[in-house]
């Protein structure tokens, strides 16, 4: 059996390999996006879209980081997993500033800080209502 | 054009979460082993809402995919979690869940954060 320092090793473990898979995943395919033609409201243009090797890396990383989350559930509380990954948030603002060159404002920092913390306060308030 | 796709792409991942997890308690509870998640696809395919649902988180996805093209990404991802504020309007008013003061002050601030974003 795990000692709870292991287990407390590897649920971190879990919790990092889910937030950078996210933030990895999002950032893969809103790359690959920006550099196909827009697509419009044709849901084929979509699964078309999904051919480009940068959004098909997004897809996978988004689809693995789902499956990682499952395991971080089985690890961890849904109390503890869903405020704590709020911080995906400010990490996709962050990306967006430093590798995709975007000009995030003051304000738009504010809006992005307001809703991580607000996120983490709506998801720590337990799930069970009955 | 950008808070279109932030609606649509909200209100189909709402859509989806309420029709999943009421098909899912119509259901009954659902085990995770091989045999369990043959019989979750064969009900899958019997039941409407969850077809629905699968449709609903397509286009959820789809909303998301149009937006990170059009949009920067520190404004597409944070805008996503406007989603927590529909889920307590709804969970209060529609499934008359007990809303806590804790969650409706988280709601109210991601309020604050999404109309910043702009």
């Amino acid at each position: 059996m795990a000692s709870p320092r292991s287990l407390h090793l590897r649920t971190y473990s879990v919790l990092l390999l889910f937030i950078a898979l996210k933030a990895i995943g999002n950032l893969s395919l809103a790359w690959g996006m920006k550099h196909l033609p827009e697509a419009g409201a044709n849901p084929l243009s979509y699964i078309r879209a999904m051919l480009d090797p940068f959004v098909a890396f997004g897809v996978i990383s988004l689809i693995v980081a789902l499956l990682t989350r499952m395991v971080l559930l089985s690890l961890a509380d849904l109390s503890f997993v869903l405020p704590v990954t709020a911080v995906g948030y400010v990490i996709a603002a962050f990306l967006g500033k430093v590798v995709l060159h975007e000009v995030v404002t003051n304000q738009r920092w504010a809006g992005t800080v307001l809703i991580f913390i607000g996120a983490a306060l709506v998801s720590s308030t337990g799930e069970k209502s009955k | 054009m950008k808070w279109v796709l932030v609606t649509l792409m909200v209100v189909a991942t709402v859509l989806s979460d309420l029709l999943q997890s009421y098909e899912m308690k119509r259901a009954g509870e659902q085990s995770v082993g091989a045999r369990g998640l043959l019989r979750l696809l064969a009900m899958i395919a019997q039941r409407k809402f969850l077809i629905l649902a699968i449709l609903c988180m397509a286009v959820s996805f789809f909303s998301f995919m149009a937006l990170v093209q059009t949009q920067p990404l520190s404004f597409a991802v944070p805008a996503s979690a406007a989603s927590f504020i529909l889920e307590t309007v709804l969970a209060k008013f529609v499934l008359k869940e007990k809303v806590g003061l804790k969650r409706a002050a988280g709601a109210l601030i991601v309020l604050a954060g999404v109309v910043l974003l702009e």
